[in-house]
């Protein structure tokens, strides 16, 4: 017995020891440096006035963040009921096909949409057919197509995996009670469903607001989020690790509390079953 | 005779190439408690879902009160369902799920809560509307099914092995119950089981079916004193089929013995199927007048009311339950009314059942396991 339960615990030892590098560590660097000031001293909230600072472009992170999350949602949700209605061996194959864009490099993805919507690109090309030409590069538009593009695939999984285990005379239950197709989505499916789209909104929420690379790409000039915000500070040739800390503590606070308003609304047997594909 | 509430008419159905009913008509009335009876993979539950709506029928028409129901959405018809396995939210309370046919019907809350709490009443479950789905046993969760479903004020209650997931004790409890409900509220109840006790003892009309096609409809009582053939004969209760012939009105021979019976109206010398239950066997002594035929004891088992014997009678092993206590190969008479005999037409059926040559109540048990299961 104690020998198996030695055996676990040194199983589980790498997972402890990244945990402690990668997860714990930097956390504390980020507390050290959020509360310090240059030259190492304790410095109270003094660090955290830059917040008035960094208002707009917080709000801003959130507001964008919020319009993809809502458009993956939107997009994801009855995709993932589709994929779930159709034969098994189909519904592989348009997992996988959900799934390829994840194959590639998320720089290159994001490249890619630039690609698409540049003055000279794909999409304007085809448009300049019928004379139009539209500016979508470094637009807020963009920044949100980029997001949605990238982070769709995490919107659709867990929300898919909880409809595939939903029981199928659950549904024909409501409609046997009188429930149309719409009122057996909306009683039934859509609340069963709802621990699969809490994930699926943070999974997709999550990296949306705390991006940079997609609002320098696409957004240009325009297009200043947090992320931004807080590379600028960690990289620049000024940099200053204390402020750059202070906002990522910020940001951090800020998921943390959106993720725990988000799981409140499921019970907790529910997310077990969401928590398959995460 | 009551009025035909819904009637099946010359139903096919058909799943990747595999026929499940070839050509159904079926007719039920008013009040009545139908139960359509087979094995697993006979059609029965396919029957009802075609009724409930959930499959549509490739050819056939489905009769509501006259009303042409094959292009009618499940939603809006008068039938409601108890599922196999219960089906209930788990995302709603008990009250929740009751009330979820009335809430649809956009009835005000005032309205709903007294009849939420007399339908639980109904059921035994007083006092339950809070409670979470989950934290219910599998009895309690059946009564909420059938709450919820009743609640609906349906027509027909359609019910699929309602009780197929509980035990023996906690089955029996639910059977009465579910024949109470159905007298007490008048609605036509069509059951769908494989367990033929549960059948006869609860059914006013029992529909047996094997291989997608109907075999009989009728009382308990006729499917189990006059089946029509020799799958109906086996698949309820135990029946001793043998080959014979009907020499001429009242006089079948079998087993080379001519007995006198009280069926009549096949031809001269037809041959047919004779089903003879155990229970109808009366053993003599081999030498006394009254022995008609003649056979060794191949094995006794004691079942407590009787004596259930194995009897090689030229070759053919018969199941005879009896009080009298014989020994293993011992040699007996058997003596059999003309009542006990009962004479059918040859069918597809015939010579593949009522041999006990390879009889065990081990496997009679396994088998009744396996068809839970792939059901």
């Amino acid at each position: 017995m104690k020998k198996n339960s030695f055996m676990k615990q040194l199983a589980s030892m790498p997972y402890y020891v990244w945990a402690i590098i990668f997860i714990i560590v930097p956390i504390g660097y980020v507390l050290y440096y959020a509360f310090t000031d240059s030259e190492g001293k304790f410095a109270g909230l003094d660090n955290f006035a830059i917040i008035e600072h960094y208002a707009s472009t917080f709000s801003l992170s959130i507001m964008l963040a919020f319009i993809a999350t809502v458009v993956c949602l939107l997009i994801g949700y009855p995709l993932a009921l589709a994929i779930s209605r159709t034969k098994p061996t189909t519904q592989k194959i348009l997992i996988m096909l959900v799934m390829l864009p994840m194959w590639i490099n998320f720089i290159i993805r994001t490249d890619s949409i630039a690609i698409l919507l540049e003055k000279n690109g794909l999409l304007n090309s085809l448009l300049g057919n019928f004379g139009v030409s539209l500016e979508l590069m470094d637009t807020r538009f963009a920044v949100i197509v980029g997001m949605v593009y990238d982070f769709l695939p995490y919107m659709v999984l867990p929300i898919y995996s909880v409809l595939t285990k939903l029981d199928v005379k659950l549904v024909e239950a409501a409609t046997d009670l009188g429930c149309n197709s719409i009122q057996a989505l909306t009683k039934v499916i859509m609340p069963l469903s709802l621990a699969g789209v809490v994930s699926g909104v943070t999974m997709v929420f999550v990296p949306c607001v705390s991006t940079f690379y997609i609002s320098q790409r696409l957004g240009g000039a325009n297009t200043y989020l947090i992320g931004d915000a807080i590379e600028a500070r960690m990289l620049s040739i000024s940099a200053d690790y204390n402020k750059g800390a202070t906002l990522s503590f910020v940001l951090m606070i800020l998921i943390v509390v959106s993720t725990l308003i988000m799981n409140h609304y499921t019970d907790d047997d529910e997310s077990v079953a969401a928590g398959g594909i995460m | 005779m009551k009025k035909i509430i819904v009637a099946l008419e010359n139903i096919s159905k058909s799943f990747d190439d595999e026929q499940i009913l070839s050509n159904i008509s079926l007719y039920i009335r008013e009040n009545e408690f139908i139960t359509l009876l087979g094995p697993s993979g006979c059609g029965k539950t396919t029957t009802l879902r075609i009724i409930a709506g959930f499959e549509t029928a490739d050819t056939g028409k489905v009769y509501f009160e006259d009303k042409l129901l094959n292009d009618i959405p499940p939603y809006k018809r008068n039938i409601n369902t108890v599922f196999q396995k219960y089906a209930l939210f788990p995302h709603l309370n008990v009250y929740e799920n009751v009330a979820f046919g009335l809430r649809l019907k956009k009835m005000k809350n005032e309205d709903i809560r007294p009849k939420v709490k007399q339908m639980l009443a109904l059921v035994n479950l007083k006092g339950f509307e809070k409670r979470n789905i989950n934290t219910l046993s599998g009895g309690q969760q059946q009564r909420v099914a059938i709450a919820r479903a009743l609640i609906n004020d349906p027509k027909v209650l359609l019910l699929d092995e309602p009780l197929g997931a509980l035990d023996l004790k906690l089955r029996k409890d639910m059977q009465n119950e579910l024949k109470n409900i159905q007298l007490k509220t008048g609605i036509t109840f069509i059951y769908v089981t494989h367990d033929q006790e549960e059948a006869l003892s609860m059914s006013d009309t029992v529909v047996v079916m094997a291989d997608g096609k109907i075999q009989q409809i009728g009382t308990p009582t006729d499917i189990y004193n006059e089946p029509k053939n020799a799958f109906v004969a086996d698949f309820i209760g135990e029946s001793n089929i043998v080959d014979g012939v009907m020499l001429e009105d009242f006089k079948a021979k079998f087993s080379g013995h001519v007995f006198d019976c009280l069926d009549k109206g096949f031809e001269k010398n037809e041959p047919v199927d004779i089903v003879v239950r155990p229970e109808d066997v009366d053993v003599v002594d081999v030498d006394s007048d009254k022995a008609m035929l003649s056979g060794v004891v191949t094995s006794v088992t004691f079942k407590g009311v009787h004596y259930e014997i194995i009897v090689d009678i030229n070759g053919f092993k018969w199941m005879i339950q009896t009080t009298d206590y014989v020994g293993a190969d011992q040699k007996i008479g058997l003596y059999i009314e003309p009542d006990a005999i009962h004479v059918m037409k040859k069918s597809e059926y015939s010579n593949m059942f009522g041999d006990y040559s390879s009889f065990s109540d081990e496997l009679e048990k396994l088998s009744d396991a396996t068809e839970v299961i792939e059901e």
